[in-house]
C-alpha cells in the first residue's frame, strides 16, 4: 500500500562519484548551487546542463532516476514559469491581447526561473542519489563541528539524522500493518468527508504513535547499554579521508564555476 | 461459511527487480467447524496467505472464494465479508488505541453500524470469551495491562464482530506459558462452541498437535502437504526438509519406540502419549517383573 514511497533516495551502485568523499560532496553541491545563481545568459544554463549530463553519465545513476526526483515539483515550476511570463515587464512585445501581454524579457526571464529550479533540484538530488544517507550525515557532522565552539551539536544533529532515516521504512511498514488490522475490523480510511476522515486516522495514529515512543525508548536503552555518551571523545569505524579523486573532483568543479561566470561576462548570448 | 481458495498467486512489486513470488499456485478447501493449522518455515507465505483471505491483499492470479462468492468480485461487498472472516494480526496488542477496553473492543461492532445496546451486548460476550472480567477490565486503560491481557483485548475487538471464520496469525507469539496457555484453551473452547472456524498459522508444533484438526503445510509459497496432524507428523522427514520440526511427543515416542517400548507409533499429542505411557506403566506392575 505504501511502498512506493522512496525518501533519502539513494542509488546503490558504485562510480567514481560515489566513491567521492561525502564532505567534499557537499561542498561541491553548495558550489553548485552558487554557480547556478551565477548563470546570466544562454551559455550559462547550457554549461549547467551539460554538468548535470556529465555528473550522472559518471555516477552511473539513471537520467529518468532525477527526472523522477522533479515530478513532484512539477507545479512549483509550471506555475514559476507562468507567473513570470505573465507578469514581468519588458519592452519587445510578442503577444498582447486583453490584459494578457508577453514580451521577450518575460520569456527569458521564465525560462531561466524555471531552469534555474530545475537545476537546483536535479543538483541536490545528485547528491542524495550518490550518497548513502549514513556518509551524508558523517559529512555533515563534520562539516559542522567547528560550529561545536559556539555549543552547537553537530553530533547530536548528525545521530538524529541518522536515526530519522533509519526509522522511516521501519515506520512506513508500521503504518501499513496497522492499517490492515484496523481495515480489518471494519475501520474504513477512503470514504466519507475531511471531518470524518480525520476521525477515521485516530485508530491508525495513536497505536502509530505508541509503536514510536516504545521503538524510540527501546532504541535509547540499546544505545545507553553499549555506553553512547553522545559525541564527546567518539572515534569512527571509518574515518573519512581525501584521495586524489576528491581533488580532481574540486578542480572540475572549481573551473566549471569560472566557465560559468566567464559565459556571464563574455560571451554574447 | 467454506472457502475455496483455486491457484492462488501473489507476486510482490511484480514487475519491478525486486519483484519476489510469494504464493506460488495455492488452492485449498476449507469446511466450517473446521480448525486449521497453517505451519510454515518464516518467510514461507504464511502471512501473505491469511491476508489474502480476509481481501486485504489482492491475489496477482486465482482467487479466493467465500461461500462460494468471489472475495475480489468487481460486486463483492468486501467490508461486509471482513465482518465475517475476522483475522487477527500478529502482535495485535499494537492496534489498540482506545482510552478504555471496552471503548477498544468496541471499535468493530461500532463500524459495522450496531445499536449501542447490541454493541455493549457484543462487548460483554467478547469479553468473556477471552476471560476478562467485564467489571474489572472494561474500563481501564488498555495500555496499562500485561502484554498477555492486551493481546486478549485485540482478539475480544475480533471476536466482537462474531466472525464465522477466525484467523489467528501467531496468536501466542512472544507470550509467557501462561499467557499463552490461556490463549489456546481460550481457542479451544471456541471451537468446541462450534459457531467458529478457526485458522491458526503458528511455529508450534505443540499447539497445533494440540488444536487443529487439519494442517496446511507451506513452504516457499507452495502448499507442500495437508492433511491431519497425525498424518502429517508422521512424515517427520518431510517436515525436517523444509525446515519445520514436529512436536516433543512424536520425538518422545520414537525415542521410547526405539528403546524398545511398546506404545503405538503414531502419538503426537503429550496428552495421549502420557496416557499410553501410564497404560504400559500400570500393565507393568500388574505383570510379571521383568
Amino acid at each position: 500500500m505504501l511502498n512506493n514511497i522512496t525518501i533519502g533516495q539513494y542509488y546503490p551502485v558504485d562510480s567514481p562519484v560515489h566513491r567521492l568523499d561525502p564532505r567534499i560532496k557537499l561542498i561541491l553541491t553548495i558550489g553548485f548551487i552558487v554557480s547556478v545563481f551565477l548563470a546570466q545568459s544562454f551559455s550559462g544554463y547550457v554549461l549547467l546542463f551539460a554538468f548535470i549530463f556529465f555528473v550522472s553519465r559518471l555516477s552511473r545513476v539513471p537520467f529518468r532516476m532525477l527526472l523522477k526526483g522533479l515530478k513532484p515539483l512539477r507545479i512549483i515550476i509550471i506555475l514559476t514559469f507562468f507567473l513570470n511570463l505573465f507578469f514581468t515587464q519588458g519592452e519587445n512585445v510578442w503577444v498582447e491581447f486583453w490584459i494578457i501581454r508577453i514580451t521577450r524579457e518575460a520569456f527569458l526571464q521564465a525560462l531561466f526561473y524555471s531552469l534555474r529550479l530545475i537545476f537546483l533540484v536535479a543538483g541536490t538530488s545528485l547528491l542524495t542519489l550518490t550518497t548513502s544517507p549514513v556518509a551524508l550525515a558523517d559529512g555533515l557532522e563534520i562539516l559542522l563541528s567547528p560550529l561545536k565552539k559556539i555549543h552547537f551539536p553537530a553530533h547530536e544533529l548528525a545521530m538524529m539524522m541518522t536515526i530519522a532515516l533509519r526509522f522511516i521504512p521501519t515506520l512506513l511498514e508500521e503504518t501499513d500493518k496497522i492499517m490492515k488490522a484496523q481495515m480489518a475490523r471494519g475501520a474504513d480510511f477512503e470514504s466519507g468527508n475531511l471531518i470524518s476522515r480525520a476521525r477515521a486516522m485516530v485508530p491508525l495514529l495513536v497505536p502509530l504513535f505508541v509503536s514510536a515512543f516504545r521503538r524510540a525508548g527501546d532504541l535509547a536503552m540499546a544505545m545507553e547499554s553499549r555506553c553512547y555518551h553522545g559525541g564527546e571523545g567518539r572515534t569512527r569505524l571509518r574515518s573519512l579521508k581525501l584521495t586524489r579523486a576528491d581533488l580532481i573532483a574540486c578542480l572540475v568543479v572549481a573551473g566549471f564555476i569560472a566557465l560559468v561566470v566567464c559565459s556571464g561576462l563574455f560571451l554574447p548570448f | 461459511m467454506p472457502i475455496e481458495v483455486r491457484h492462488l498467486t501473489h507476486c510482490y512489486s511484480s514487475g519491478t527487480p525486486l519483484s519476489t513470488v510469494a504464493l506460488d499456485d495455492i488452492s485449498f478447501r476449507i469446511e466450517d467447524g473446521e480448525f486449521i493449522g497453517i505451519i510454515g518455515h518464516t518467510g514461507s507465505g504464511k502471512s501473505t496467505l491469511v491476508q489474502h483471505l480476509n481481501g486485504l491483499l489482492k491475489p496477482s492470479s486465482g482467487e479466493v472464494l467465500i461461500d462460494g462468492e468471489d472475495l475480489n468480485g468487481e460486486h463483492t461487498n468486501r467490508r461486509l465479508l471482513r465482518q465475517k472472516i475476522g483475522l487477527v494480526f500478529q502482535y495485535p496488542e499494537y492496534q489498540l488505541f482506545e482510552e478504555t477496553v471496552a471503548k477498544d473492543i468496541a471499535f468493530g461492532p461500532k463500524n459495522m453500524g450496531l445499536s449501542s445496546a447490541e454493541i455493549d451486548e457484543r462487548v460483554r460476550y467478547a469479553m468473556a470469551s477471552v476471560h476478562l472480567d467485564y467489571d474489572k477490565y472494561a474500563e481501564r486503560s488498555p495500555f496499562e495491562l500485561s502484554g498477555g491481557q492486551m493481546r486478549r483485548v485485540a482478539i475480544a475487538g475480533v471476536l466482537a464482530m462474531q466472525p464465522s471464520v477466525l484467523i489467528l496469525d501467531e496468536p501466542t507469539a512472544g507470550l509467557d506459558p501462561r499467557g499463552r496457555d490461556r490463549i489456546l484453551s481460550m481457542l479451544e473452547e471456541l471451537h468446541a462452541s462450534g459457531s467458529v472456524t478457526i485458522l491458526m498459522v503458528s511455529h508450534s508444533m505443540d499447539d497445533m498437535a494440540r488444536l487443529a484438526t487439519r494442517l496446511l503445510v507451506i513452504a516457499d509459497g507452495k502448499l507442500v502437504a495437508t492433511g491431519t496432524p497425525r498424518e502429517i507428523f508422521a512424515q517427520s522427514e518431510m517436515m525436517t526438509s523444509i525446515g519445520l520440526d514436529v512436536p516433543e511427543a512424536v520425538h518422545l515416542c520414537r525415542e521410547l519406540r526405539n528403546r524398545g517400548m511398546d506404545i503405538p507409533p503414531d502419538l503426537y499429542r503429550t496428552a495421549e502419549l502420557k496416557d499410553a505411557i501410564l497404560q504400559l506403566w500400570s500393565r507393568r506392575k500388574e505383570g510379571p517383573a521383568c
